[in-house]
């Protein structure tokens, strides 16, 4: 065991009922830290591709990162691992909040779920006292709801809940794990969890989580704390105020929102409102979001507050982060913002995806437009826009009526509806709904970002590099200036020569092989902080964050007493990177799936766009196809890999 | 006993400021770690945040005093809306409940302002300024100080009765 695990795993066999206490593998973390790595190893060798995501075999994992419950500031992350049903490859959703420390103080590192219980349950973890719970009295309640009558019933107000609403129980394919001001949203793990018998997951502990070097790593904290006061006072120049500080975006606590509902598209992600955000919207606004806003919250160990209580008359109260505010005001072109806040309570009641979630709604109410679904699914549906969608919403949660095909995502519904459904759901990647962003001229890196995520959410996979070139050269030397993070100088180059305008400009600027180097960087980052449990909005997602490849290899050894430099951490990440990809390989993923949404630019450029795939391809190790190669393989010491896929047919003798 | 000058060392909680990180549990009880901030558990921490996100209760509490029996009555506090039992804002380390005691021992924890640092740790660890340090000269009569041992002794004492606590520190010292 390195220092900073708590050196113990929970095996939960739910048909049997039985709980097991399991020491983990002290040689893992050298090789994939912990978090989505270990998670990651652990599902490729247990998990065969035959498995289903809603049999018994598959697992749900809850891994802390190796570093949570460390004082490092922001270090709170549950990485959620499973298979997800909408993609039916590696599902790893994370939330923050408190309940991965807590995991940890209980001396555990991660809970791995197999099987399935026969009637609903929940689980609680009192430290070394393990039980498995009857949650009958729990059936159909609300994700919030459940977490208070679950610390009710435990008399303790600091046990940390997870839960999932109706929509998990009833497995929406979109359906979250809520917890507290957090929640584990892509991807459908919550309708895995629901799948599982597992109402809740509660959590006590009262053990020490220990460091190597603690001198060592509180000098290292310090620095970042120091960093964070100082950016506070600094924001990035020459940028949007959403990308100029640190943090998840600053949804609640920013009222001007210009930028959203301008920029990303209304309805089924069809149209832009180029000119809606007028005074009398903005003072609206404000007043509405601070009316019910009644404070700022954080995460675990984290000077940001990104999430906010939210309390109106006559609804119970929640919490909320990030996007969500927006996310059903613009499916359901309603412009009033009080909506937005009511109708996100019922959905975070229900334990939904705020993403993918209205993007369904919006695409049932255009194929009744388009007439390929008829008046009949609509039997009771209200005429304004405010009431179809809390009443498409209960349809979806209850799996009612259309509701039923709905909730597997527009995807699976488009196929089953037919009639030429599927130009509908026009706005997936792997079968997953996307931001409602439609853009203009192609941006390569972006491209790459969209077509290879393996998280299918380009919010989990972009960060450090500007979005967009800046104007002038002295914008440009300002923002170099003093960015320590790269992980080599050439990237200020890319940032000096990058233009708006001509030569040097998106799609062919910057070049094929300066865009792979880019998202590579991004994706290291990210792919360390999943491991690490990590907040992305202190570290890959931010420009200019605390937290970078070249302080993470002093404070992973700090903490854990392994040798680290940064080619090993680069070398740790490119393992995980490799065994993800293989994983999800081995279940069927192709070339042919690694695509953005057809309209998602306007101006495509099909000869270059096969360029990037293949020099991506090629600068990871993988052939043509996306597969990684056995030499590649074999150098990462990931021999059992190599020989898994040769076995299978999928690498072959070379 | 005679007049001298006393620092006087405050912490102001600004309850409002508070965005329930609990960054200041970690870093006291890293703080208290032997050898120094080697680990940490928020349960062994001299500053607890009660905390009731739903119900926009957020409180920062200090451990203070130990006391032996716990209050005969238990009385409410409502304030701007918010109902608190007189339990969510007391320092002692009582026996009614577990805050304040070491979660092994069973030993009552007081805050000691970090003896020793120039700044509190929960208070360098709280970038919210929720918690804010000032230290203030007052005359005052010298009192000797208690001593942690002496807190810990006295709290034995009160559960064991001294007779027993005599016998096993004479045991423990035969072994020694
Ligand atoms: S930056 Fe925001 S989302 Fe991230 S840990 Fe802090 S409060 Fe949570
Ligand atoms: S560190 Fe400050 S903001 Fe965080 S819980 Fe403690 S008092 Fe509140
Ligand atoms: S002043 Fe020091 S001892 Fe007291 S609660 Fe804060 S960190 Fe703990």
């Amino acid at each position: 065991m390195a220092n900073a695990e708590a050196g113990f795993n929970l095996e939960i066999d739910l048909t049997r009922g039985n709980i097991e206490r399991v020491a983990g593998d002290p040689n893992l973390a050298k090789q994939y830290l912990g978090g989505l790595g270990t998670n990651a190893k652990i599902l490729y060798e247990r998990v065969p591709p035959e498995v289903e995501p809603f049999s018994p075999e598959n697992l749900l994992i809850f891994g802390t990162g190796l570093l949570t419950g460390t004082p490092l500031p922001s270090c709170n992350r549950t990485v959620i691992s499973t298979i997800s049903p909408q993609t039916n490859l590696m599902a790893y959703s994370m939330m923050g909040g408190f309940w991965a420390p807590e995991l940890k103080y209980a001396g555990y590192d991660k809970v791995i779920f197999r099987g399935k219980s026969p009637e609903l349950i929940y689980v609680w973890i009192n430290g070394d006292k393990v039980e498995l719970r009857d949650a009958s009295h729990l059936k159909g309640k609300g994700a919030v709801e459940t977490q208070e009558l679950i610390k009710k019933e435990l008399q303790d107000p600091n046990v940390q809940v997870c839960a999932i609403g109706l929509a998990g129980e009833n497995r929406v394919f979109t359906a979250s794990i809520e917890q507290g001001r957090s929640s584990a949203s892509r991807l459908g793990i919550g309708a895995v969890m629901g799948d599982k018998g597992i109402k809740a997951v509660a959590v006590r502990g009262k053990k020490d989580v220990n460091v190597a070097r603690p001198l060592e790593l509180l000098q290292l904290c310090h620095e970042v704390l120091q960093y964070v006061k100082d950016r506070e006072d600094k924001p990035v120049p020459n940028v949007m105020p959403i990308l100029a500080g640190l943090g998840s975006p600053q949804e609640m606590l920013h009222t001007d929102e210009k930028w959203h509902t301008e920029n990303f598209s209304w309805g089924n992600s069809r149209e832009r409102r180029k000119d809606f955000w007028t005074k009398e919207v903005e003072e609206k606004w404000k007043v509405v979001q601070e009316n019910a806003r009644t404070r700022l919250i954080s995460c675990y160990n984290c000077p940001m507050k990104c999430g906010a209580i939210i309390s109106l008359p006559g609804m119970s109260t929640y919490m909320m982060k990030c996007f969500t505010k927006l996310t059903y005001n613009m499916a359901a072109f309603v412009d009033d913002l009080e909506f937005g806040f009511r109708i996100a309570q019922r959905a975070t009641e229900y334990g939904v995806d705020g993403f993918s979630t209205p993007q369904i709604m919006a695409f049932a109410f255009e194929l009744r437009e388009a007439g390929i679904l008829g008046e009949e699914h609509f039997e009771g549906c209200p005429d304004d826009n405010e009431g179809k969608f809390y009443w498409i919403l209960d349809r979806i949660v209850r799996r009612e009526g259309i509701g039923d095909i709905l909730a597997d995502g527009t995807h699976w519904a488009a196929l089953k509806i037919g009639n030429g459904a599927d130009a509908y759901a026009h706005n997936n990647i792997k079968k997953h709904e996307q931001l409602p962003l439609k853009l203009g001229m192609l941006n390569p890196i972006y491209y790459l970002m969209y077509c290879t995520g393996e998280k299918c959410n380009i919010t989990q996979i972009e960060g450090q590099f500007p979005q967009a070139p800046f104007a002038t050269m002295e914008e440009r030397e300002e923002f170099v200036k003093d960015w320590v993070h790269v992980p080599d100088e050439k990237f200020k180059k890319y940032v000096l020569d990058w233009e708006m305008r001509g030569e040097n400009s998106n799609p062919y600027y910057p070049t094929v092989d300066m865009s792979v180097d880019v998202v590579d960087w991004q994706e290291m980052m990210h792919y360390i902080d999943d491991a690490v449990g990590m907040c992305a909005g202190m570290s890959s997602f931010p420009l200019k964050p605390p937290y970078h490849i070249h302080n993470y290899p002093l404070i992973i050894s700090a903490a854990t007493g392994m040798e680290m430099d940064e080619e090993g951490l680069k070398k740790i990440y490119r393992r995980i990177r490799n065994l993800v990809r293989a994983f999800n390989i081995r279940r069927g993923l192709t070339r042919a799936d690694e695509k953005p949404p057809e309209d998602h630019w306007r101006k495509r450029f099909p000869e270059l766009e096969e360029q990037l795939l293949d020099a991506y391809y090629k600068f990871k190790g993988w052939n043509n196809q996306g597969i990684p190669t056995k030499e590649t393989l074999l150098e990462l010491g990931m021999g059992y890999v190599s020989e898994d896929l040769e076995k299978r047919g999928i690498l072959s003798y070379e | 006993m005679s007049k001298a000058k006393k620092k006087v060392k405050v912490i102001k909680i600004d309850v409002d400021k508070c965005n329930g990180c609990r960054a200041c549990e970690l870093i006291c009880s890293s703080f208290h770690a032997t050898p120094k901030y080697s680990s940490n558990n928020p349960e062994r921490s001299r500053v607890r945040v009660i905390r009731d996100p739903l119900k926009d209760i957020y409180l920062p509490v200090y451990a203070g005093e130990y006391t032996p029996a716990e209050c005969a009555g238990r009385n409410k506090y409502v304030l701007d809306g918010r109902e608190y039992s007189e339990c969510d804002t007391c320092r002692a380390s009582c026996p009614s409940r577990t805050l304040f005691t070491e979660p092994d021992s069973g030993l009552p924890l007081k805050c000691d302002m970090c003896d020793g640092e120039d700044e509190p740790m929960c208070v360098k660890w709280c970038l919210s300024k929720a918690l804010t340090y000032e230290e203030r000269e007052e005359e005052r009569e010298e009192e000797p100080k208690i001593g942690e041992m002496e807190i810990g002794l006295e709290a034995l004492v009160n559960r064991h009765g001294m007779q027993k606590v005599m016998d096993t520190i004479a045991r423990l010292s035969k072994k020694g």
